[in-house]
């Protein structure tokens, strides 16, 4: 049974267009920068958000279809939803929350708060069974959410931030038990984050949602060896250039030339690492290195040993030198400076 | 400090005393001749008088005025019953007019009038219905019928003792669906069609125009509602309450409250 | 150290804010000394056990607990649709919904006749088709105190329905529960102090009403005389009566109102309200 999702809709300023596929067993990782859409993928999938066009399906249970006019609502969907916030209904015991939505399904109330217990259990707040949810610590309540969730034996177990309300002394210990967690459920799970190191250590793939679309998906490993996006680039610290190659030249929308070593011609991704990019003062003279862009420095951090320089300009960049050799150079932020890199230095592959 | 504290307590109790005993004058001051179209009086006069004088003591009021051109007549028209109380809590005031003489005794009888009352007007009581009699009702025994939405003064208010005896003279029993706190409200149910029937005064049929229309109760059992009025004790315009009362019963004040139905005493 | 500081300890308000809110207290408290100083304490229970006096209670909390009940039947689902369905003229349907808490009584009861009197625009039919009038019955009682009452009910359930946290419902609905079932076990638990706040005001101004009952419904013993009704025309005849009366009811007001506990109206921080 896969979950298949092919989603279009716009909310406000943001035209969110998202295709998606997980299938049995996968934890897929929806990662990217905060108004990217991210939570509203999740909200079409539950039901919570109807899609202006598209299709959303397990396997031949339409979910969600405008074309036919096909909308399941959100309590019909065998979906389990953990919250950015748990939201456990305060008013009820921990077991009670547990219990409510096989009691909203109608399973008598004995059965119904057995099943409770034992899930409580399995997460380790057997304890805690009959506590108000305000008696639990932040990973405690995300252990509640995700027992109520899962106790309803969903087939798609969707999770919005999960860790985003902890402290980051007990993300990482709240990180691995989710881990543990997860892996016990067989269904499909989407995970939502806007931290990589979640994606990292509980997904299998990742896709990266930007600005309303999907611009790359695949393990992590993949995706972020070949960025696609600003966001992935930032998120491993290189910059990326995008433009069109021809005959031993990238060039920008803007009109920009990078220089580079042999590639494929067409529309294609340059990656050029900060430690790669020199900096000079002068325009440098009788130099092998073919790139050269001029710019003010923007900001400057120090990283130990290390600075990295913000520049802008037509094309910025950041590059990282030492600190010795900011010093030598007195550069101080907005000074004139010059960029240079060696084409044999960037890599260059398809878009 | 505590010398001046003394000083203080000193102080303010001596003026107490002093304010005290310079007081109203009334007490002290002599019983002057009351002319009966004396001297323009000035001030306010405070008059509580019964809801059926309504229209007729407004009118009244206007006449005052324009004989006494410094004076200002303000009313408090209400039940009688409540308005004995409210004097008898220390409202302030000058001029009362009833429409029983039992309530008058009760403040006579609690020292609080200052003069005998006088009565300066009677009032019949009139079956009050809607305009046209649709009903066809001839008498109070029709009142009777349990099928007629019936309301009546209620019992502490004079118009509703005056009921209380028209019935018992006329030997019928007479159930109401409600007790109304003043004869004005009895009008207002019966002209905004909310019951078909109530017993109020024939001043009260008469000012509701067209709006109503009224059976007469044969005078073998019908009560003659006498008008009391008196310038209370305390009254803070003597003078003025005085004067208010006489002109009642000048012949200009007495010639306002026939235009409205009442009979001379 | 610690002794001196527990017996000299603050009240925590600053001074001048304190003396305002003692003042209040006297305020309130005074018109309570004044009955209980000139009550007929000897003729208290002759008073009480009158006829007239126990039918009057009698009939005032029958008609506030009806009045009551019908402001939550159908005021809870107004505070709903005003708290949560957007349409166009919301502003002034809750402003039609709550003139009556600012119209003097007897303008509502004046019109109620209006509308429900034998010659009201609706009245009228219910007297000719079905021989039914509203005035001068207890069912008119009740009505005219549900519609001084309910805008109470409604403005406090609204308040708080506004802010709950709509997410929660949201996680009602993942977990498979109906609408239906989500507003029954989701969203009036976490409204029910503001309930039980909004159900006990309407009932205290239910109890006390007096202008519109006494216009609308007029006054009878045993029909329609309430206790407000009955402690006005007995301070007519007999004072002493109507403070007895008048005792009795701030007797029972005030019993329940120290009778419900705080616990009932809610913590103070304010339980899955919107962050």
């Amino acid at each position: 049974m896969t979950l298949s999702a092919q989603i279009a809709l716009q909310l406000g300023t943001l035209e969110l267009r998202a295709d998606l596929e997980v299938k049995p067993g996968e934890l897929l990782a929806l990662l990217g920068p905060n108004g990217a859409g991210k939570s509203t993928v999740l909200r079409c999938l539950a039901g919570l958000a109807p899609i202006d066009a598209g299709r959303i399906a397990l396997d031949d249970f339409v979910l969600d279809d405008p074309s036919t006019d096909t909308f399941v609502e959100p309590e019909q969907r065998p979906i389990g939803f953990v919250f950015q916030n748990y939201l456990l209904f305060e008013h009820m015991s921990t077991l009670e929350n547990v219990a409510f939505g096989l009691r909203a399904r109608k399973t008598p109330k004995a059965d119904a708060r057995r099943i409770a217990g034992e899930w409580l259990e399995r997460v380790g707040l057997a304890e805690y069974a009959d506590q108000r949810p305000r008696a639990l610590s932040g990973g405690q309540a995300q252990r509640a959410a995700l027992a109520r969730a899962l106790a309803t034996n969903p087939r798609v177990l969707l999770l919005d931030e999960p860790l985003a309300a902890l402290d980051a002394g007990t993300r990482s210990t709240v990180r691995r038990d989710l881990r543990r967690h997860l892996e016990t459920f067989d269904g499909m799970r989407i995970l939502v984050t806007h931290d990589p190191v979640d994606a990292y250590a509980l997904a299998d793939r990742v896709a990266i949602l930007d600005g309303g679309s999907i611009v790359q998906v695949g393990t992590l490993a993949e995706v972020t060896a070949h960025p696609r996006s600003r966001y992935v680039a930032d998120l491993v610290g290189v910059n990326l250039v995008a433009g069109v190659v021809a005959q031993g030249v990238l060039t920008t929308d803007a009109g920009d030339h990078v220089v580079i070593a042999d590639a494929l011609p067409g529309p294609s991704f340059a990656v050029i690492r900060p430690h790669s990019i020199a900096l000079v003062r002068e325009p440098p003279v009788g130099s092998s290195a073919r790139n050269t862009w001029r710019g003010t420095i923007a900001e400057v951090d120090r990283l130990g040993d290390r600075v990295r320089v913000g520049i802008d300009g037509r094309l910025p960049l950041t590059a990282e030198i030492t600190v010795a050799a900011l010093e030598a150079l007195q550069l101080r932020p907005g000074d004139d400076v010059h960029a240079s890199v060696k084409a044999t230095d960037i890599e260059v592959y398809p878009a | 400090m505590l010398r001046i504290h003394r000083l203080l307590v000193t102080a303010v109790a001596l003026l107490g005393f002093l304010g005290a005993s310079c007081g109203s004058d009334d007490s002290g001051s002599e019983a002057t001749d009351v002319p009966a179209a004396g001297p323009s009086v000035s001030g306010d006069v405070t008059v509580f008088a019964a809801t059926s004088l309504t229209a007729a003591f407004t009118e009244i009021g206007d006449a005052f005025v324009v004989e006494h051109p410094g004076a200002r007549v303000t009313f408090n028209f209400a039940a009688s019953s409540e308005l004995v109380t409210q004097i008898g809590e220390g409202a302030p005031a000058d001029v009362f007019a009833s429409a029983d003489l039992s309530n008058m005794a009760k403040l006579t009888d609690a020292g609080n009038n200052a003069i005998e009352p006088v009565v300066f007007a009677t009032n019949l009581a009139e079956i009050i219905v809607a305009p046209g009699n649709p009903l066809g009702i001839t008498g109070v025994a029709d009142l009777a019928d349990p099928d007629l939405i019936v309301v009546l003064c209620a019992p502490e208010v004079p118009c509703g003792k005056y009921a209380a005896a028209i019935f018992e003279n006329a030997g019928v029993t007479v159930t109401p669906k409600s007790l109304e706190e003043n004869v004005k409200a009895v009008v207002t149910k019966v002209t905004l069609g909310e019951a078909d029937a109530g017993i109020v005064y024939q001043t009260d049929v008469t000012a509701a125009g067209a709006d109503a229309a009224g059976v007469q109760i044969p005078a073998d059992i019908n009560v003659i509602a006498e008008y009391p009025i008196a310038v209370t004790k305390g009254a803070p315009n003597a003078d003025g309450a005085q004067a208010f009362v006489d002109f009642v019963n000048s012949e200009q004040g007495q010639k306002i409250l026939a235009s409205f139905g009442f009979v001379a005493p | 150290m610690s002794r001196r500081r527990r017996r000299g300890r603050r009240v925590g308000l600053p001074a001048p804010v304190l003396v305002l809110a003692v003042m209040a207290v006297v305020f309130f408290a005074l018109p309570l000394i004044g009955l209980l100083w000139r009550a007929p304490w000897s003729n208290a229970w002759h008073y009480l056990t009158d006829d007239d006096a126990l039918t009057a209670l009698r009939l005032s909390l029958i008609c506030s607990l009806w009045a009551t009940g019908l402001s939550i039947l159908f005021g809870v689902p107004l505070a709903w649709l005003l708290a949560r369905v957007e349409f166009p003229g919301r502003g002034a349907v809750r402003a039609l919904c709550t003139l009556s808490m600012v119209l003097p009584p007897v303008v509502g009861g004046v019109a109620l006749f209006f509308a429900l009197g034998r010659r009201g625009i609706v009245g009228q039919y219910l007297y000719r088709w079905f021989d039914f009038t509203l005035p001068f019955t207890t069912t008119g009682v009740v009505i005219a105190q549900t519609f001084v009452a309910m805008p109470f009910l409604v403005i406090t359930v609204e308040a708080s329905l506004r802010q709950l946290d709509l997410r929660f419902d949201d996680a009602s609905r993942t977990l498979g529960a109906s609408r239906w079932y989500t507003f029954r076990r989701v969203t009036m638990p976490a409204v029910r102090p503001a309930l039980v706040a909004g159900a006990v005001l309407a009932w205290a101004r239910a109890l006390g009403e007096f202008g519109a009952t006494i216009t609308f419904a007029g006054n009878f013993p045993g029909t329609t005389q309430t206790m407000p009704l009955a402690v006005y025309l007995s301070l007519e005849t007999n004072p002493e009566e109507a403070i007895v009366l008048a005792l009795l009811l701030i007797a029972i007001s005030f019993a329940v109102l120290v009778g419900l506990r705080d616990r009932w109206f809610g913590r103070t921080d304010r339980p899955m309200a919107a962050t």
